[in-house]
């Protein structure tokens, strides 16, 4: 584990029309690690991704990707200095094939979208990437399909090889469960969980519920009111009377 | 019998180059959101440099002349459009009033310019003399511009549907056309691709000016923005950003027109046009083929 995290926010904010969406957040991702934001509806979750991914940008603030500030970088630039994510609502391109979905976001990663030629080896590395990727997450046999007959559970590992196919340095992942059957949580969590364990990938990924985040995730985040309550290993959030109070108490 | 098919050739040419013109409008609306109003002005300038270059060679035989002429118009053209992306639509990004003014301000520009510098009359281009005959099928006379093109029409289809599916730029375009953000989000500049099909639909509306410039023999300010509001309802008729969706448009508008203006009264062509945009929008809000195809 490095001594400088991979991904730090400081005094990370965001104020809309004099409504203060996320205050004074100072969250360190350490290199390798899993780490997640939990906390009630509106607490600010989502809003926070935005601002490190660069989708929205703070009122407030830096994000820090590997000691650089990136925090007037759009997202496509984070994206290639190695910062992937995924969205709340599913985004894969549902016209669009599973393999051609995954190669689009190989061939980002490659950087090579800049230049109208590129050497064939380099085409034909995005391919295999892409088709590495599908297989990583269990997709082989559905590359030809367009992605939009996916089930919800299939498009979340779609979104995940996507990432994957991108070679990102921290993963990003938005309410992975979200819209996903009940009984399709364990596999997408094992999932999750081996891709972090075996790519050895930094994720940081927003979850709204707490029996998710405690089984997979080395540290837990808690957000509440646009602020960071606390940051610890989930037994120790668990045991947590501040965030009891805050958010366990209201959600259970 | 030979009436019906010198219409239906005719038909098909006219919707042949309604297909040039509305390919490139449907791909820049379906991908950047844009109404480019400017896009006549794609025609105008191909079709004036056409026009320029060729009157200003002299001492060359008909053809070579000509494509020669055609070819600078194209590149200008071409050149032209691209332009009009980096320089008055790139700026306004995601102000979609702002470009409307902007492409609509550049079509009454352009159109004012071209008229005070070489006037609003008319001015001839010597086509090459093959393309002035007919060629006899059934019975009918067939002006030859008119299998011209078609077979243009239908290559440049062939070329964007190759380009789309087996590109790399192909599939950024049409995951763009899909969902702009997200493409933006996987850490690809969509940027480059918006010049690209910029440039792409300027290529297609110049060879559509080409083709006029065959079938009229002459070039004049307004035949750009004529044109170009039969391919906007080709647009809307066929799904905004598809190719094919376009395509069979085009067809049915071309044939539509010409076939009201000789067995109803002519005149009516226009009319009925706009009465099938009604009855297909009706049936099919979002146009024949819905999203991309």
């Amino acid at each position: 584990m490095s001594a400088s995290p991979i991904l730090a926010t400081r005094n990370l904010g965001l104020d809309i029309g004099g409504a203060t969406i996320v205050a004074d957040v100072g969250l360190e991702v350490r290199e390798g690690e899993l780490l997640a934001v939990i906390g009630p509806n509106g607490a600010g979750k989502t809003t926070l991704f935005n601002l490190v991914s660069g989708l929205h940008r703070p009122t407030s603030g830096t994000v820090e990707l590997d000691g650089v500030d990136v925090t007037d970088q759009p997202p496509f630039r984070r994206a290639r200095a190695g910062l992937g994510r995924t969205f709340q609502v599913s985004s894969v391109f549902p016209l669009l094939s599973v393999h051609e979905n995954v190669r689009l976001s190989a061939e980002a990663a490659n950087g090579g979208t800049l230049r109208i030629w590129r050497r064939a080896t380099a085409v034909r590395e995005a391919m295999e990437r892409a088709t590495w990727a599908i297989g990583r997450v269990g997709l082989a046999d559905r590359g030809p399909w367009p992605a939009g007959l996916l089930s919800h559970g299939d498009k979340r590992k779609l979104e995940l090889a996507m990432l994957l196919a991108g070679r990102p340095r921290v993963l990003l992942l938005d309410e992975p469960m979200a819209g996903v059957s009940m009984e399709d949580v364990p596999e997408l969590v094992e999932l999750i969980r081996s891709v972090h364990a075996d790519e050895g990938k930094t994720i940081l990924m927003v979850e709204h519920h707490m029996e998710v985040v405690t089984g997979l995730a080395e540290r837990i985040a808690v957000m509440h009111h646009g602020r960071l309550l606390a940051v610890d290993t989930p037994d120790a959030i668990m045991g947590n009377e501040t965030v009891r109070q805050a958010y366990l108490g209201e959600e259970l | 019998m030979s009436t019906f098919l010198l219409l239906t050739i005719t038909g098909l040419g006219l919707g042949a180059m309604y297909f040039l013109i509305a390919s490139g409008l449907s791909l820049i609306y379906g991908l950047m959101g844009v109404l480019n109003f400017a896009h006549g002005v794609f025609i105008t300038v191909t079709a004036y440099t056409l026009w320029f270059v060729e009157s200003k060679i002299g001492d060359v035989p008909v053809l070579p002349r000509f494509l020669i002429a055609a070819l600078a118009g194209l590149v200008v053209g071409t050149v032209f459009a691209a332009l009009t992306e980096l320089v008055l639509i790139r700026p306004l990004y995601g102000r979609h009033i702002e470009q409307v003014l902007v492409t609509v301000g550049l079509a009454l520009a352009v159109t004012a310019l071209v008229t005070a510098i070489w006037g609003s009359d008319a001015r001839v281009v010597t086509a090459p003399a093959w393309v002035g005959q007919t060629t006899t099928i059934f019975g009918a006379h067939i002006p030859n511009d008119r299998w011209l093109e078609i077979a243009t029409a239908v290559i440049v289809l062939f070329a964007l549907e190759a380009f789309l599916r087996r590109t790399r730029y192909g599939l950024i375009v049409r995951a763009g056309v899909e969902n702009r953000a997200m493409v933006t989000a996987l850490g690809i500049d969509v940027r480059k691709a918006f010049t690209l099909v910029f440039a792409i639909g300027g290529l297609a509306a110049g060879i559509a000016a080409v083709l006029y410039t065959l079938y009229s023999t002459t070039v004049d300010p307004q035949q750009g923005t004529s044109l170009v509001i039969f391919a906007f309802i080709v647009v809307v008729i066929g799904g905004l950003g598809s190719i094919r969706g376009t395509a069979w448009a085009a067809v049915m508008v071309g044939l539509v027109q010409q076939y009201a203006n000789y067995y109803a009264s002519s005149g009516l062509g226009d009319l009925s046009v706009v009465l099938l945009l009604g009855i297909v929008l009706i049936a099919r809000p979002r146009g024949l083929s819905g999203s991309f195809a």
